[in-house]
């Protein structure tokens, strides 16, 4: 059975793909944050916008801090976001 | 230990202040920061601000904040107060009260927490004028503030 992985997407990049969460098949291999990025920007339209530059978002597995070579395993919750505006 | 809650409600400065030191004389310094909604004025009003966060993760990274200031510094105790939803300018954002002997350990923690607010609790502001609504970028200097923490020796 296949792993799969929840992923999350807050403010602009929620907006732009028009998904607050959705479930990936993980492929075979070994899936990261970057390559599951470019596999999302395959869809194109919203994600294509919304994932292409890399410097712009900051990620998120099991609500942790993750950078992009960080590996994914089924299972997993994956947010995708902007930098954060709080305080 | 330091007290953190992520939530929609108002909070009063003056009762968590009276909730810290209830009780205690050990206290000799409590420094209190509160964050509020500014329209900057450059452009059209700002009519309302909101600020959409990740549930499962503020709790967890206030939780990590706050356990790193309370090894840094000899508190003795604190809170955090984040709101989220739609507030309105002058509105209280967020709250950051630390309690200690003295008042060096008392301000630079305040300090500290609030630059690792800026940067590592997972809220984003998104602010409403007549122009329409806009995502608010995040500002190099509180990177550069965040980061200068790492520079500091205990």
């Amino acid at each position: 059975m296949p792993g799969v992985i929840t992923i999350e997407y807050f403010a602009w990049v929620r907006e732009q793909i028009g998904l607050a969460t959705e479930t990936w098949v993980l492929p075979e291999g070994a899936p990261t944050v970057d390559t599951t990025l470019d596999a999302l920007m395959q869809r194109g339209a919203g994600y294509a916008s919304a994932l292409a530059v890399r410097d712009r978002l900051r990620f998120a597995i099991n609500q942790d801090y993750a950078l992009p070579s960080h590996g994914l395993k089924p299972s997993d919750v994956l947010a995708i976001f902007p930098p954060v505006t709080g305080g | 230990m330091i007290s953190v809650a992520v939530q929609t409600e108002a909070f009063d400065v003056a009762a968590e202040m009276a909730k810290l030191r209830a009780g205690r004389t050990d206290i000799g310094a409590l420094v209190t920061f509160t964050g509020l909604v500014r329209d900057n004025k450059a452009g059209p009003a700002l009519s309302e601000m909101t600020l959409e966060h990740y549930p499962a993760m503020t709790e967890k990274q206030l939780r990590a904040i706050a356990d790193e200031a309370w090894q840094r510094w000899p508190l003795l105790a604190g809170t955090i107060i984040h709101r989220y939803g739609t507030l309105k300018p002058a509105d209280e954002i967020v709250l950051v009260a630390t309690a200690s002997a003295h008042r060096d350990a008392a301000f630079q923690s305040a300090a500290f927490l609030m630059d690792w607010l800026k940067t590592k609790a997972p809220f984003w502001k998104k602010e409403r004028s007549a122009d329409g609504a806009h995502w608010v970028e995040p500002k190099a200097a509180d990177q550069q503030a965040a980061e200068t923490w790492q520079l500091t020796t205990k």
